[in-house]
């Protein structure tokens, strides 16, 4: 069966650059999809198309089995909860919320009480009379989102709605979206480059990257088993190891020799034959760090010597960056061992760095990855973690 | 604060300069003898004021005829002319900033010249064009040259308009449903309007009072209040009546002025009750 919502094939170029490359996907009825990636992916230009703002160069969109790819804007039965907002300024929130019944010719009193009902859905009945500069950021955007649910769209587009809220609203906000999606059953198509954001809220993600939609699957499949080297670096933090398969002991099971580093052990899903250059993606949680070598012998562990360069801080876990051979590693533990006398691991100390070969995960591309791309190694709260020293 | 003496006088020079002309106008509007001119007869007697002029207006009195005559006639022609250069000056503003093309430039180019071209040229031009066409000079070609110039002056007012103008509402409003008129009357028309209003009152102001191309175009016999007040100021014992048409003129433009302020005024910020 063909799905609700399908993109065949969608390319749209601007100038010499291709915004988006044969985008291919469908989105089920109901189902609260990502577009995610960053700026200039092409996730907005794919959903202005989906608005009908955008008109593909190639390609379909088709919508519960009609095409709609020349249609009008106003003639498609989506609606969009814009980036600002785009209230009107002239217009009360209860005049906003009611201009698509407007336009369509509805009668008054059930355009009055339809509008009651969305007030009520985002909690302002009691600013129904207030215009668009006297309430606040979050306000303004339960109402764009009133005004877009209240016509009753077949998918509802938000265009990284959350972006211009700070970071406490934007939690709240993002559990709102979350009963609202639940109560409204509406398909919601999402643009953000927010990782957390995406991660959350999703059915499913569309990675996007150049155009490209690299990966779509759901939020643990995209973290755990990242299709592609950006994917893996856009998603999360990740250690990138290139190496070359040099013995496969085992099924499902190969060693890799890693330049500047040492042979490990790692888990081959891919059947990659001995020769084969793979990436292997190891995220700085799946290792383990100790002054003691790591207890019990389990089978398939990875077990290195490393040397600590830097620790921080963060309250609920410590950030460790160590060096083996001659690659630095990314590690982010646990205080799982504070309270149980297991020797602290200071700067400079020469420690065991452990992962189990189930934990690195292999990626065709070796693709050099863009710095830019990549999150701040350093979290949020280093600043705090700073003080706390 | 510290007031000195030097700013004070300033202010006080500043405003002799600006209103006082605008205070002698008023006070010869209350003239006795519309000869001399003079609040004084000739045995130096301070003679009062008199609303007679005032009276002759309102009156209909034959001797200011001819004046009140061209009087309407420029309130036709400036309300005419803001009208018609509203509404070209409001869509070419439109235009002009949502489609851009390469020639842009010169679009702005020909939108600004006649702003700085001297009127005396857009005046002999303007009649040459219309002594080649073979067209009578009269009311017609007043309001058109009215209508030339003052559409540049609502289409600049506008455009700076539009620069703060989020286009992300006309299509917010596209994505909601509405089609390309309801979104011009129920979202740019209402957003725009205090900029069309200041274009047309900017429109009518320099409408009423243009003397200059006013007087290559009118053609023999018709006659705009300035153009007619322009040619009586030497030879008329009825100037006061001018001095008293023009003051209601001010009284006029000042509560039009108001108006528009109060009209003009942020809709956000004055609660309104939706229902």
């Amino acid at each position: 069966m063909a799905d609700f919502l399908e993109f065949q094939g969608v390319t749209k170029r601007f100038g010499k650059t291709i915004a988006v490359n044969h985008a291919s996907f469908g989105v089920k009825k109901g189902e609260f999809f990502s577009l995610l990636g960053p700026s200039g992916c092409g996730k907005t230009t794919l959903l202005r198309m989906l608005a009908g703002f955008e008109r593909p160069d190639e390609g379909r969109i088709c919508l519960d089995g009609k095409d709609i790819t020349d249609l009008p804007p106003n003639k498609r039965s989506v609606n969009t909860v814009f980036q600002n907002y785009a209230l009107f300024p002239h217009l009360s929130v209860f005049d906003n919320i009611a201009f698509g019944l407007k336009v369509a010719g509805r009668p008054k009193d059930e355009i009055e009480s339809e509008v009651e009902k969305m007030l009520r859905l985002v909690q302002m009945e009691d600013r129904a009379d207030h215009f668009p500069n006297q309430i606040s950021g979050g306000q303004k955007q339960r109402v764009a989102i009133a005004r877009a649910l209240v016509n009753r769209p077949r998918v509802l587009l938000l265009d990284e709605p959350l972006a211009a809220l700070d970071l406490k609203l934007r939690q709240r906000m993002l559990l709102e979206l979350d009963l609202i999606h639940d109560e409204v059953g509406i398909t919601f198509l999402y643009v953000t480059h927010d990782q957390g954001e995406a991660m959350s809220l999703s059915d499913r993600i569309a990675v996007m990257h150049a155009g490209v939609c690299e990966q779509i699957a759901r939020p643990a499949e995209v973290y755990e088993a990242p299709k592609t080297s950006f994917v893996a670096s856009f998603i999360g933090d990740t250690n990138f190891f290139d190496g070359v398969v040099s013995a496969c002991p085992e099924p499902n099971y190969c060693r890799l020799s890693i330049g500047g580093f040492a042979e490990v052990l790692c888990y081959n899903d891919k059947q990659k034959a001995v020769g084969d250059r793979v990436n292997l993606s190891v995220r700085p949680e799946k290792f383990r760090i100790s002054v003691d070598p790591p207890a019990g012998a389990a089978p398939r562990l990875n077990v290195l010597r490393a040397k600590v360069e830097d620790i921080i801080y963060s309250g609920n876990h410590t950030n460790y960056w160590v060096s083996v051979g001659e690659r630095r590693v990314a590690i982010y533990q646990q205080h799982l061992a504070y309270l149980l006398d297991e020797k602290p691991i200071r700067w400079g100390d020469e420690v065991w760095l452990s992962w189990h070969a189930d934990n690195g995960y292999m990626l065709d591309d070796s693709a050099p990855v863009d710095e830019s791309l990549l999150p701040p190694k350093i979290p949020q709260n280093a600043a705090a973690a700073g003080e706390a020293k | 604060m510290k007031r000195s003496f030097f700013s004070l006088a300033v202010l006080g020079v500043v405003m002799a300069f600006l209103y006082g002309p605008v205070l002698l106008i008023f006070a010869y509007g209350f003239v006795p003898n519309g000869a001399s001119m003079s609040f004084f007869g000739a045995d130096g007697r301070f003679l009062g004021f008199s609303g007679k002029w005032y009276s002759l207006i309102f009156g209909g009195h034959h001797s200011v005829a001819p004046l009140m005559q061209s009087f309407w006639l420029s309130l036709r022609i400036a309300g005419l002319a803001t009208v018609v250069s509203c509404v070209i000056g409001t869509t070419a503003a439109l235009a002009l900033h949502r489609f851009k093309s390469r020639l842009q430039s010169v679009h702005y180019a020909l939108v600004y010249t006649p702003l700085v071209m001297p009127d005396i040229l857009i005046g002999i031009s303007l009649l040459m064009l219309f002594v080649a066409c073979g067209v009578d000079c009269g009311f017609w070609t007043i309001l058109v040259a009215h209508v030339t110039f003052c559409v540049s002056y609502v289409t600049m007012t506008l455009l700076a308009r539009l620069q703060d103008f989020d286009d992300r509402l006309i299509e917010s409003a596209y994505d909601l449903g509405a089609g390309p008129w309801y979104t011009f009357f129920k979202v740019e028309l209402p957003l725009l309007l205090p900029g069309i209003v200041a274009g047309g009152l900017l429109a009518f102001t320099l409408s009423i009072d243009d003397v200059v191309i006013t007087s290559f175009v009118n053609g023999a016999g018709t006659n705009t209040f300035p153009t007619f007040v322009s040619s009586m100021t030497k030879h008329s014992r009825n100037l006061p009546a001018v001095f008293a048409l023009s003051t209601l003129m001010l009284c006029f433009t000042c509560a039009l002025v108001g108006v528009s302020k109060a009209l003009s005024r942020n809709p956000q910020n004055s609660k309104r009750k939706s229902k």
